[in-house]
This record gives structure tokens, sequence and C-alpha cells, in this order.
């Protein structure tokens, strides 16, 4: 009987917090991450009405039906009852699934438009590395025989091709507002995953295989990058940020990085 | 239905080690099964309130820990590799050696054949071997951690290249993780000879009368979950083998080439695939989960019946759903690999089917209203538990409608969220099928009663306490908050999370605590419980139609013969509230 009251409170408290969304998501920074929360909140109140509902329905019949001498009704079921409720939620989660695909089409399967800017990610135990071209729009020719963090060359550059001279490296992601970017996901160990919050996206990083991942950025600002893959001990410190810039700006620092 | 005729193998065993130690009596092997996962089970808690500790107070030095871990908490303070080496072990003893082994082999071993009218298991030599197999199992796994590195620190899925590159990739990756993967391979193997025990001894030894459709829904998830074992072990054994040859004989069957590991080039793999090991990991893992979770939900059918003195609502349907929670179990395993970088298209693919597991599950949880509605529910321990696994199962199965979909799975993957969902599913959910089971047959396996009070105490506190400690967790998921992460002082935002850990750290030690009203009322009552008598609960199956305990052979020689459904309660017209499945058929009550 006690049981009744401390289900519907526990019930009670756990919708209260998700109505009251007292630990939330960020904002949303694209039209992606917009499109995320809506299907977020649908998923919420179908799932909010059904996880409320059943757990009324067990408080009720605990304190409805409890012993009270007499005997039980005897019942083996209701077929119509069973068919009823079987094609609801049959209909009921397919018909999210079915919402969302928009959503993961958008992220996987849209073409990714020629202008999009391309970097590179190389994750390893546990730093972030970041590549852009340079002005000749081309990724030199790199060699993991080469690769030296601490001389800066944490790709392995090869100097000898002339297409690697003006690549720029970073330890951070800056992009531009409002562009479309395509992320080139490499990693050099073991498997890592770039987590962007306000993107609303992640994606595996799997060494020996080059994961493409498209998104664009529309608010300007810096987000953080928490590793989201369980990489090692320092699993938990592989951390680096993204900084949304204008346009401008971001041409300005391609410039500031190409004179290092 | 052949005649069961297993004791012509065995007659009852005579001195304590033929008896209790390497004993062939399904019964025996079912509590040595049971006190493995209790004796599990608390080191797996152990290991979780360490793990607790360490994410809200990283930096506070701790003598004894210094005392334990020389080097990997030396001056007391714990390092990250070591709270990922507790974290690998709290997750692979509790899936293996508590979640898959009590429910099945423990519960299972003892009440199966019983159930079924059998004397004993169909090969009960086998039965042994099984058992001291997984021993042998538990004990590789311990000493993982007292070897050079010590535990391996890749959790319980041992991603490689993580898990397969050798100490190179970190501490505890050199024999650890080795012992770690044998340790998986034994209990591979205990696991595929106690599945086809079940199997063949559901098929063959029913008694006469017991049709598969008179079975109680316990015996049906044992069935589907032993089929389940046979099929999903087998794939894990045989990546096991793989990943050990990786390390051992130079292989690459998951290590790809180009790899360059703290420094080094790696220059003799390539040619291997990450992602392979996810597939045969998942194709075992997903089933894994409803290895876990379908005794439970057997025993709670079961109790639900008895307590609330009502027939299984759709015995049929639940009977069905079973089977197709079974088979659809085989088909999800991709939903564990939305973010792995596999083929996008066939995310869509397994997201349908995911969504259609949700069916039965769906099912199971109005049958088991349906069941109670318009009963007369009796509120005992054992019943609170049973009651207690339906509000988890909905609290923890509605989360996998947000996971299960692709596109949201884009956040929530390798969040809090997830943690929070399998600990609610698969972990409380399981463990309370365990309580409740535990409160049930204890009486039957021990001939005395447990104590109500402090069952009742003890199920009040662990009920609202894992409640405490599961639910923040989806909040941390929706803030954002990464899985496996040792402290959270170098990334940002998750600095304005910690206080919700303090939280959930406090809840744990205090639902940790309460366990130990358990293990006292259980060691209390073996000795001194009210003497049960052979019925307690005016239950209807073959269990409670033999003593307390039951004699060697069950059934005193005599073989049961089946009358009746299994939950015949409070038939009208009949003279008492429930029809044993053994009494004549001329009470009236066949459909």
């Amino acid at each position: 009987m006690l049981l009744a009251p401390i289900v519907w409170v526990l019930a009670a408290v756990i919708v209260y917090f998700f109505a009251a969304r007292t630990w939330w998501f960020p904002p949303p920074i694209n039209q992606h991450g917009i499109a995320y929360d809506a299907q977020f909140m649908r998923t919420l109140v179908v799932v909010g009405i059904i996880f409320f509902l059943a757990q009324f329905a067990l408080g009720y019949v605990i304190v409805r039906f409890r012993n009270r001498g007499g005997r039980a009704g005897y019942s083996h079921g209701n077929n119509k009852l069973e068919t009823l409720w079987t094609s609801a939620t049959a209909i009921l989660f397919l018909s999210l699934v079915v919402m969302g695909t928009k959503i993961w089409a958008g992220v996987h399967f849209d073409e990714v438009p020629p202008d999009a800017i391309p970097i590179e990610v190389m994750a390893k135990q546990f730093a972030w590395n970041f590549r852009y071209p340079g002005p000749d729009g081309k990724f030199g020719r790199t060699d993991l025989k080469l690769v030296n963090d601490a001389a800066g060359n944490p790709f392995g550059l090869d100097d000898k091709d002339p297409a690697a001279k003006d690549d720029i490296v970073s330890a951070s992601l800056k992009v531009p507002a409002g562009r479309h970017i395509k992320l080139i996901l490499h990693s050099r160990d073991v498997i890592h995953n770039f987590f962007v919050r306000e993107l609303r996206m992640k994606q595996d990083i799997v060494p020996g295989m080059e994961i493409p991942l498209h998104f664009e950025a529309d608010q300007i600002g810096t987000y953080e990058v928490p590793c989201s893959e369980l990489c090692g001990l320092g699993h938990f410190q592989m951390r680096t940020t993204m900084q949304v810039m204008s346009e401008a700006d971001f041409e300005q620092w391609k410039i500031q990085q190409a004179q290092k | 239905m052949s005649s069961p005729a297993t004791h012509a193998a065995h007659a009852a065993p005579q001195g304590f080690i033929r008896k209790y130690i390497f004993s062939l009596d399904h019964k025996v092997i079912g509590i040595q099964y049971y006190f493995l996962g209790l004796f599990s089970v608390f080191v797996g808690m152990a290991l979780s309130l360490l793990m607790r500790f360490h994410m809200v107070n990283p930096a506070v030095s701790v003598s004894w820990f210094a005392r334990l871990w020389p080097t990997a908490a030396q001056g007391g303070v714990m390092t990250p590799e070591l709270y990922l080496s507790l974290m690998t072990m709290h997750g692979t003893i509790m899936v293996f050696f508590v979640l898959t082994t009590v429910p099945q082999s423990g519960f299972g071993n003892y009440f199966l054949p019983i159930q079924i009218g059998a004397e004993d298991m169909a090969f009960p030599v086998l039965n042994m071997m099984s058992f001291w197999t997984t021993f042998l199992a538990l004990v590789i796994m311990l000493a993982a951690f007292f070897v050079q590195g010590g535990a391996p620190l890749s959790g319980w899925t041992a991603y490689p290249p993580l898990s397969g590159a050798g100490a190179i990739t970190g501490p505890g990756e050199g024999m650890g993780q080795t012992l770690w993967i044998l340790s998986i391979a034994v209990f591979c193997l205990a696991s595929l000879m106690g599945a086809i025990n079940f199997i063949a001894t559901t098929v063959d030894l029913r008694c006469k009368g017991m049709t598969l459709m008179r079975m109680p829904l316990t015996c049906w998830t044992w069935l589907v979950t032993a089929i389940l074992g046979l099929l999903g072990f087998a794939v894990l054994l045989a990546a096991g083998a793989l990943l050990l040859m990786d390390r051992l004989a130079g292989t690459s069957f998951f290590l790809p080439a180009g790899m360059m590991i703290n420094d080094q080039i790696i220059a003799n793999h390539k040619g291997g695939s990450p992602l392979l090991w996810q597939h045969l990991f998942w194709f075992f893992g997903h089933p894994e989960v409803y290895i876990a979770i379908l005794p439970g939900m057997g025993v709670t059918s079961q109790l639900l019946a008895t307590f609330s003195r009502k027939p299984i609502f759709g015995y049929k349907a639940m009977v069905y759903a079973i089977l197709s929670i079974g088979f659809l179990g085989f088909l999800v395993w991709g939903h564990h690999m939305f973010m792995s970088g596999m083929n996008p298209y066939s995310a869509m693919a397994f997201a349908t089917l995911t969504m259609c597991i949700g069916v039965p599950s769906a099912i199971k949880t109005f049958n088991w209203i349906g069941t109670l509605w318009n009963g007369r529910i009796h509120f005992d321990t054992a019943m609170l538990f049973a009651l207690g696994f339906v509000s988890l199962f909905v609290t923890g199965g509605v989360s996998g409608i947000f996971l299960g979909q692709p596109a949201l799975d884009l956040y929530f993957h390798d969040t809090y969220f997830v943690v929070g969902h399998f600990h609610m599913i698969m972990g409380v959910a399981a463990i309370f099928g365990m309580f409740a089971g535990t409160f049930y047959w204890f009486p039957k396996m021990f001939g005395r009663m447990m104590n109500e009070t402090l069952g009742k105490i003890h199920f009040y506190c662990t009920f609202i306490g894992v409640y405490a400690i599961f639910t923040p967790m989806h909040f941390l998921g929706v803030a954002g908050n990464p899985r496996r992460y040792a402290e959270f002082t170098q990334v940002e935002y998750l600095g304005k999370l910690i206080p919700i850990h303090q939280f959930m750290t406090w809840a744990a030690y205090f639902t940790a605590a309460v366990q130990l009203i358990f293990l006292f009322n259980l060691f209390w009552s073996m000795r001194r419980g009210k003497p049960a008598g052979q019925n307690p609960w005016n239950a209807t199956t073959l269990e409670w139609t033999v003593p307390s305990p039951p004699p060697f052979d069950n059934f005193a020689g005599v073989h049961p013969v089946v009358n009746h459904g299994p939950y015949e309660y409070s038939v009208p017209g009949a003279e008492r509230d429930f029809i044993m499945q053994t009494d004549p058929v001329e009470v009236p009550s066949e459909e």
C-alpha cells in the first residue's frame, strides 16, 4: 500500500524536473539543433505521458485492488484489449522513428556542398589536432614517421611536398559561422569521439577509417569538445574547443596562422 | 512426453564433498551459483562505491587506498587509470557474474527441473562442470586485479584498439586485459554448457501433462534465455579468441594499419577492423541484456499472479512476447553502434527493429497491470519487489525510446543518459527480480521464511535509493555529461553538474548500506526464520507440492502428473482460491 504513494511521488518528481528543465541542453546553434530539440520534445511528451500513466496505473491498482477479503476476479485476459494496445504502441513507437529520420538524414545522407570547408581532425590519446588545407586548397602529404608532437607536427606533414607547406595546424577547431563545414575524422591510435553539445552531434573517430562529418554553425561563440568515447586513462581530460567566428575573423585567423 | 529417468544416472551422494562441493544435484548447484552471484554483487557494488567516491573527490587522499594500491593510488589519491579499471571490473563482474549468473543459473537451476516435474537437469555432470567452469572464470577475472599494471581499463565492452594493442595503450592493458579476455572465454564455455542443459531439460524432461503451454512463465523465460545464451555466448567466445590472437599471436582481426600509439609506430598490424569487434560483441551484447532481464520478467509474472490471486492476464500473449523479445533481441545489436562509423543507412533498419522490440516489452507491462486488475493483492516483501520491478522496468524502458532513435542518439550516445537507462533496466530491475525470487523461493530452498519486517525496510530503502541514484543520470545525460570520465575537472560545463554527482554518490552510499539488512536477513533467516511448510504462499506450481527443502530427487520417487495451467487462482466454484497444477482434474478449471 505504502508503495503506491511512493511510486506516485517518484513519478511526479521525475516529470517535474523534466518539465522545469533544471538541467538541460545548451541552446542549439544551427538549424539541425533546432530540429533536434523539436524531435526530443515530441519524444519527451509521448514518453512522459506513457511513463506517468504507467506509474500512475501501477499505484492505482496497488491501492484499488489491495486484499480486502473476498475472492479475486477470475480472468485469463482479453484479446481485444491485447490487440488494441499492441498496435497502439507499435504505431506510436514507429512513427517517432520515422519523424526522426529527417534529422538523421540531414547529418548523414545529404550531399555535402562542394564549397564546404574541409578540415581534417586528428584525434590521439589525449589531444585534438585540426588541419586546414591553406591557400592552395590542398592537404599536403603526411607521413607517420615525421610525426613529432613536441615540434608542432602532430600530423607528420612532409616539408618536401609544396602542398604541405601552407597547411595550417591548430589544437582547437575554428570555423566560420554560416558556412558548410566538412570534418574528416581520423584517429591515430584508439577510438575517440567528436562531440559538440551545441551542434547536437557526435561521431566516433576510428583508426583505419576516414569518417566525414558535415555541419553548419550559425551562432558565434566558443563551445567545448569533450572526447566521448573511452580512449584510455586521460579520456576525461581530452578536451578542446570549437570557436565559431565571423567569416572575416576566420580569414584573419588563417592569415595569422600562415605567418607562424 | 518422455518419462523422466535422470536419476538412473546418479544416486543420492554420500559425504560432504560430493554433497556440497562437487555436487551433481541441480538444487545444490543452483545454490552454489546463487552464492557465487551474491559474492560477486558485493564485490561489484564495492567497486561502484569507490568509483562514485573518486568522481566527486578526485584529489582527496585516503590512506588505505595507498595500502591497497601502492602504485595506482600512490599517496592515497586514486589515479584515473585506477578509476577506469574499477569501472571495467564493476561492469564485467555485474554483467557476467551477477546478472547472467543468478537469475538463470541460480534460480533456473534450482527451480526449472522442479517446476516442470523433473528429478534433475538433463545432464547433471555437465551442470556441475558449468558451475565450476564459471567459478574458474571468476577466479581468473579477479586475478586481473593482482597482476602487473592491474585490471584492464577498456570497459566491459573492451573495444579494440584500446583492448587489442597491448600495454602500450595504458596500464592494465597488458596482463590484466589478457586475463580479462581469458576469463570471458572461460565464462562463455560455462554458459554454453549451461544453455545446452537448460534447453535439453525443458524439451525432454517435462512430466506427464506438462505441455509447453502449461509451463510457468519462469520456465519460458529460462528456456528462451538459454537459447539466447547458446547463440550469443558462442559468438562472444569466437570474438574473444580473435582478440586474444591479436594480442598474443600477432594477428590483425581488429587492428588496422597506420596506427601510432604512445609515439610508437605500430608496424606489425594491418587490415583489421575495430568495428568488426563491435559487431561481434554487440551481437552477443544485446541478447545479453535480455539474458539478464527475461528471468526477472518471468519471476515478476509468477509473483504478480500468486500474490494478487489471479491468473496471468494473457498467458499466451506473454509467451509470444517472450519469444519475440528473444528473436528480435538478435536483430537490434546495431543500435549500440549508431555513432560507430558503420553505414548510416543500416541505422534506419536497426532503429525500426529496436522500436519493434519495445512492443512486446510494452505488452508485458500492460499484462502485468491487467493481472493486478481486480486482484486481491497481498503485499509480502517478495511481491513488493515484483511490483518494484514493474515500476523500474517502465522507467528504464521508456528512456530506450530516446536512445533507439539514431537522430536523438546523436547527442545521447555515450552520455550518462545511457548509463541511467541500462542501470535502471538491466541493472536494478533485474536485481529486483532477483530479490523477488529470493524472498519468494527462500522458504522452499531453506525451509524457513525470511523476516518480513527487515524485508520491507530493505525494500523501501532500496526502491527509493535506486531511483535516487539512477534518475539524476538522465538529467546529466541531457546536460551532455560523457560517461566513463574519471573526474569532471577538465571540461568546464561539467563543473556545474558536480552537485548532481554528489547527490548520486550519497544515494549510492545509502543504498549500499541498506543491503547489509538484506545480507543479515538472508543468513539470519537460514537458521532462525519461521519454519515455512510446504506451500507458504498458497501457490500453484510444482515446487510447492514438495517439502521445503525438497528431497534429493525432488518428488521422492513419485512422478507428478499435471492437470492444470500454471496460474489457476480464484477459480469460481473451486474450494480454495488456488488450484495446484497437480490437483485432480475433477475440479472445474480448464478453459
